[in-house]
């Protein structure tokens, strides 16, 4: 199957549905897909970017692909230098080398972090559990990996509460880090922090990725900082990958009707006050629409649109889209500014 | 009275303290501006930049204990007949007395971050839109207190407005709630909303949504908004103009054009080339240095010395900067536009 080694992980029909049960025999009713037949590959040293909406699915995707969820269906396979990794196929040495293979980097550091493990212990943790090392070689490991991610080996003896927000995102990252991870998957790594520390994370991220060659799949619902950390960009829309490229191409020249949407709400830096016009809401999706779970918002929907759900096809090489007029519409993207504020 | 007609809100040098066990947080040291009638100021600063103090201080609502207004006056002008007006200090008024109570919620109401949390779970989102009327408007009666519900709940775009002015807010998406709190915001058509963060929780096809909502209310019924948000972007989109803090201070204010073509601030230009943008032309961002100073932490000199690129050991720590109009119409507070950081050669 791995003829293309330079596919680190791929990702074939992945869903997730998550049962709703009422009634006192807590019977299922119905199923939110918050995943729904993902297919998609990450090369090796890339930062794929997924982007979208609460509820799109981008979150639930990356819990997936470290196997905090058991997939519906689907299936998604890890390139190893070794082995090819099945995911729904793992067994206990096999499920050892995938837990080190794949790491998470968290949201909130206020929240990933256990209060009562001090930096040793949390950072340590991946490599004591995993049996890699201990002792004195574990702090040492540790004390690596916390000053490449920009900490003092001071520090390792403290408690997350005497840590800044940053700081503490500093040391979620270098406890990914610390196992030596082939893929990374990054949950809105900067949303919780103060826009002056962003940036610091978003370098530091950056940095990794090209010193260590990882390979990053960023979420997040913030187009900016896609734009800024990715190399190629997936975009989500109720549990559909709904458009896949190149990032400029696809921040250029967008193909899906709701990536036109998005990048137009974002606001712009020139042209301010530019209107834009976004009618609806995301779909529930316990009750998503016939055909193209876009169409409801989707100003250039026609009649086939509610008939006929559009498959993910290539309408040119590596650019993916879902949508039955793709080839046909000409949509508006962002066009960058060329004007600086450096100094 | 011809040069003070517009002028609504005249902040003149608030400070405000927490006193904590830990120590005094000087959350506000001396902050001063001005909302025209009718117009957007924008408020930009990160945590502990004292915006949503500054919110809380128009409101009367600043905690107290622990906080408290030491200093400085907010002055709240009110229209009696079309030639006079009446001046009101609101940092004098009892914080529940009867007479803030009349202007908080009537001449000034407020917009928050978290729909779902600022709603009473258990009444209709209609009972709570209807109470805002019938407190300040105790003769309206209470069928035409719901009849001016629905229409405010249809003017902010909530569909079917007559069915779901009798849903609780658990059954409204997070776009539709934020636009049920727009609806109660203005429904006894105040002079100032102040909106602190009012897209932060929402997706950012449904902030554009509300930022436009706004924009075309502040046309229809020409009130003015403070709008707070940590996101120059959002800010841009809806200012006039834009007054950056941090710790407590502005430390930059201009109309937004201004602000965003020439940031003087080094404080201004360091954010700036520290935020992703989806149209700018940055390669690399460059962070600003170092981490806010600790809140109890008092500075001689500027707040934003620890962290500047630009600053003069010996002027920047000593002395807290003036606020000077370093060009028409625009004000910094920084030595750079001072004698003291252009030393005649």
């Amino acid at each position: 199957m791995s003829t293309n080694h330079q596919v680190l992980l791929e990702v074939d029909g992945l869903r997730k549905y998550f049962p709703i049960q009422k009634g006192f025999l807590r019977r299922t009713v119905a199923h939110i897909k918050a995943v729904d037949n993902v297919s998609l590959q990450i090369q090796r040293g890339e930062v794929l970017g997924v982007v979208g909406e609460s509820g799109c699915g981008k979150t639930t995707l990356g819990r997936c692909l470290v196997r905090v969820y058991e997939p519906t269906g689907g299936q998604a396979i890890l390139h190893t230098d070794s082995q090819d990794l099945t995911l729904d196929d793992l067994n206990g040495e096999q499920m050892r080398l995938f837990r080190r293979s794949v790491q998470m980097i968290f949201q909130d550091p206020f929240a990933s972090l256990n209060p009562r493990m001090n930096v040793l212990e949390t950072v340590g943790e991946p490599l004591r559990v995993n049996g890699i090392a201990k002792g004195r070689e574990l702090e040492e490991r540790v004390s690596q990996v916390i000053q490449q991610v920009g900490l003092r080996v001071e520090h390792l003896r403290r408690y997350p509460h005497s840590f800044s927000g940053g700081q503490r995102q500093r040391i979620g990252i270098a406890r990914a880090l610390v196992v030596h991870p082939k893929l990374v998957i990054a949950d809105e790594p900067v949303s919780a922090l103060d826009v002056s520390i962003q940036a610091q994370i978003l370098n530091l991220l950056k940095d990794l990725q090209e010193r260590q060659e990882l390979t990053y799949l960023f979420v997040s619902h913030n187009m900016a900082v896609i734009r800024y950390i990715s190399d190629r960009i997936a975009v989500m829309y109720a549990g559909k990958l709904v458009e896949l490229g190149p990032k400029q191409t696809l921040l250029r020249h967008p193909k899906h009707p709701y990536t036109e949407l998005l990048l137009a709400a974002v606001p712009r830096t020139i042209d301010r006050q530019q209107r834009i016009i976004t009618a609806g809401e995301p779909p529930d999706l316990a009750r998503l629409p016939s055909g193209c779970v876009f169409r409801t918002r989707c100003k250039y929907a026609q009649a086939r649109c509610a008939e006929e759900e559009p498959q993910l096809q290539e309408l040119e090489s590596g650019h993916f889209v879902s949508c039955h007029f793709a080839a046909d519409l000409s949509l508006g993207g962002v066009v960058p500014r060329v004007q600086s504020f450096a100094a | 009275m011809q040069t003070t007609h517009t002028l609504l809100v005249d902040v003149q040098d608030l400070k405000v303290q927490f006193s904590l066990h830990e120590g005094t947080v000087h959350a506000l040291q001396g902050v001063s501006f001005q909302i025209q009638q009718g117009k957007t100021l924008g408020v930009i600063g990160e945590s502990g930049s004292g915006k949503s103090v500054t919110a809380q201080a128009l409101l009367g609502l600043i905690p107290s204990p622990p906080g408290k207004v030491v200093g400085g006056r907010v002055l709240l002008n009110l229209p009696t007949t079309p030639t006079s007006t009446r001046v009101v200090n609101l940092t004098e008024l009892k914080p529940n007395g009867a007479e803030l109570r009349s202007i908080r919620g009537k001449e000034i109401s407020m917009i928050f971050q978290e729909p779902m949390t600022s709603f009473s779970p258990v009444h209709t989102l209609g009972d709570q839109i209807m109470e805002a009327v019938r407190i300040h408007y105790p003769e309206v009666s209470k069928e035409e207190a719901r009849q001016r519900a629905i229409e405010m709940m249809r003017r902010v775009g909530i569909p079917r407005p007559e069915e779901r002015i009798d849903a609780y807010p658990f059954q409204f998406s997070g776009g539709m709630r934020q636009r049920a709190m727009i609806a109660m915001a203005l429904v006894c058509n105040p002079r100032l909303v102040i909106a602190d963060e009012p897209t932060t929780a929402l997706d950012v096809t449904i902030e554009a949504q509300i930022l436009d909502l706004l924009r075309d209310l502040q046309s229809e019924f020409g009130m003015s908004i403070m709008y707070i948000s940590h996101d120059l972007t959002v800010v841009g989109s809806v200012a006039d103009e834009v007054m950056v803090m941090y710790l407590g201070l502005v430390m930059e204010h201009a109309a937004t054009d201004e602000l965003f073509t020439h940031p003087l601030h080094p404080y201004t230009e360091a954010l700036w080339r520290s935020i992703p943008t989806i149209d700018g032309d940055l390669d690399r961002l460059t962070p600003i240095r170092g981490a806010l100073p600790s809140p109890f932490a008092v500075h001689p000199g500027c707040p934003f010395f620890s962290r500047c690129e630009k600053r003069i050991v010996g002027v920047c720590d000593t002395a807290r900067p003036p606020m000077v109009e370093a060009r028409p119409q625009h004000w910094v507070r920084c030595f750079l536009y001072t004698e003291q950081g252009n030393p005649p050669q």
